[in-house]
């Protein structure tokens, strides 16, 4: 697992998707940050965080496009599979490289709370917490864009289709709200990322949703794990 | 070392491989060889575990690939037919990198130093592989299934790409590897097998078609002694052949004659086949001898390893079309499968060759 993640860490920078990522994440907090924090006068960093969602769900299957999907295409997953090492290793692997440059892209909030600490008060708790709920929620997009790149050999299907599954999760809420049926329409909403996000980056602590998070993530990695499983025996 | 046994895999309805079964023993260089499509590069793909096979089972060092992939994994060098690199990485980065994956105990500079001597790639390291050329990036991926010394090598196609004088060295390679690992090796190259391997397995729509050294497969497929003779007669005229026919088919231990082409004027080539374990030469002699006949000529058709491979990829496609073709003759044609090509090339000449041959026969008849 060590040998791949740092693989994939090179390979971030190599490919120049770590400069894209990063960067992209950089103006658009900044962008939120100056206009939503600063601008309203407030020390409360919760509204750049709320705003990034809309961000996140653009710039993770950018992140994750290429991580099974170029191994597939130069065939060099047959050096993988046949290296002694198990399927989870590779995809935890490539996993965790993803969400290591997530965590990297999102600390940048620690530049923001020195700006804040300038001029004000830092309200630790709310920027721990949001900062906690968007890392939760970057490990279950993650997981959802590796399970993507695993499905083509096409790093550019893998990143619109990542995009527009993404996308949908974010407008879950939305269509729930536009389904007749009850039942449907309460699974639909309690499984909506972005209202659960929401409520997390307000403040209040709900295990449930950490916990549903952690479980996506855990279930897409799976599915990814089975998915080059699968491959093996058709 | 490794024991196949009962091997199947599908793809849908199509049998990619169908049933087969070796063992290769310690030190032993296996080579591979088949036409393309023939289930060579699906065999090896399922013996180091990129693939699962459909039924059958296969024990690397005693080690069932499906029951515990990681550590029969652990006994194998693989090099596939593409080879896996990451044209992204240095030479260096990249073996460092399967040092890693393959969890190798051996000092790592030590090792990844002797590898680089024994491939060849020692003044590229610090090159991008993606600017290599395609023989360095073969030998890289020779190099990275050397890491960890594993005592299996399962290599697919080690030399495409190479320019001669690589070539010769890689087989060079191949041999002195093969004196502590054991190889599988495939190619379509022929002399490149006949000169590395010690044991050749023929594969052919996805079964095995012939086991053994060349000379054995060789002698299996020659038991029927087919020879070439060019005897002159007493008048030198077309009355002589007949008379000549009728008297080698007179022989004991000959069970088919054909004057083929006049040679030289008056004086004909014969094609005789003796029965199996029958040497009729010295009959022919002395038969000649009484008649006050010459022979001018005597030959064996020795097959080579290319006969040979031709004959069991092409002998049941040809079976049939020869049944359909019987009305074509073309008495004149001869064609000679020349030393060293390609296979791909040979093979589709063979097999014009052979259909040529077959319908020969079937006019005759």
């Amino acid at each position: 697992m060590g040998a791949i993640f740092r693989r994939e860490m090179g390979a971030f920078f190599t490919s120049g998707i770590a400069y894209v990522f990063l960067a992209g994440f950089a103006l658009f907090s900044g962008l939120f940050f100056s206009l939503g924090v600063i601008g309203s006068g407030m020390s409360d960093i919760s509204p750049m965080f709320s705003s990034m969602f809309i961000i996140v769900v653009f710039l993770i299957p950018i992140l994750t496009m290429r991580l099974l999907s170029e191994e597939k295409k130069n065939r060099t997953d047959q050096g993988l599979l046949t290296a002694p090492i198990s399927l989870s290793s590779i995809v935890l692997g490539k996993y965790f490289a993803a969400l290591a440059l997530f965590i990297i892209a999102e600390s940048v909030v620690f530049i923001y709370s020195i700006i804040i600490a300038l001029c004000g008060q830092v309200v630790w708790s709310t920027l721990l917490g949001n900062y906690f709920a968007m890392l939760f929620l970057g490990a279950a997009f993650i997981a959802i864009g590796l399970f993507i790149s695993s499905l083509t050999e096409n790093q550019i299907a893998a990143a619109l289709i990542g995009m527009f599954v993404l996308f949908v999760l974010y407008l879950m809420d939305s269509l729930a709200a536009n389904i007749p049926v009850e039942f449907i329409q309460k699974a639909l909403v309690s499984a909506a990322f972005y209202s659960r996000y929401l409520e997390l980056t307000r403040g209040v602590f709900d295990l449930s949703t950490i916990v549903y998070f952690i479980s996506i993530a855990v279930l897409f990695n799976f599915f990814t794990v089975r998915v080059l499983d699968k491959r093996r025996w058709s | 070392m490794i024991e196949v046994k009962n091997l199947c895999k599908c793809y849908g309805d199509k049998k990619a491989v169908n049933d087969i079964s070796f063992s290769v023993g310690k030190g032993e260089i296996l080579g591979f060889l088949g036409p393309n499509g023939a289930g060579k590069s699906t065999t090896m793909n399922i013996l180091t575990g990129y693939i699962s096979s459909t039924s059958g089972q296969v024990l690397i060092n005693g080690v069932d690939i499906l029951e515990d992939p990681i550590g029969a994994k652990a006994n194998i060098g693989y090099l596939p037919e593409i080879p896996p690199l990451y044209v992204d990485m240095t030479v260096d980065a990249y073996l460092n990198f399967m040092y890693d994956l393959k969890k190798c105990k051996l000092t790592r500079k030590a090792h990844l130093k002797e590898i680089c001597d024994i491939c060849k790639i020692s003044h590229v390291r610090e090159r991008l592989i993606r600017n290599l050329s395609k023989g360095y990036k073969q030998r890289v991926g020779l190099a990275q299934a050397l890491i960890n010394n594993p005592p299996v090598l399962i290599l697919d196609e080690p030399t495409v790409g190479l320019d001669p004088s690589q070539i010769i060295e890689i087989r060079t390679l191949i041999k002195k590897l093969g004196k502590n690992h054991t190889v599988i090796l495939s190619s379509h190259i022929l002399p490149e097998i006949q000169a590395v391997c010690d044991r050749i397995i023929i594969v052919n729509k996805g079964v095995i078609a012939a086991d053994g050294t060349a000379s054995e497969i060789a002698d299996k497929l020659t038991n029927e002694h087919k020879m070439t003779v060019r005897i002159e007669g007493t008048k030198r005229t077309t009355e002589d052949k007949n008379e000549i026919v009728s008297a080698l088919k007179a022989v004991d231990g000959i069970k088919y004659v054909r004057a083929d082409m006049e040679r030289e004027k008056g004086v004909y080539d014969y094609d005789i086949e003796s029965e199996d374990e029958v040497d009729v030469r010295r009959a022919i002699n002395s038969l000649c001898r009484d008649k006050g006949w010459n022979i001018l000529m005597m030959q064996l058709s020795d097959m080579t390893l290319e006969d040979i491979f031709m004959k069991i990829t092409t002998g049941d496609i040809t079976a049939v079309k020869a049944d359909e073709k019987k009305k074509v003759s073309l008495d004149d044609f001869n064609i000679s499968i020349q030393g060293g090509m390609g296979l791909d090339e040979s093979a589709e000449q063979a097999e014009e060759n052979n259909e040529i041959d077959s319908s020969e026969e079937g006019g005759d008849k």
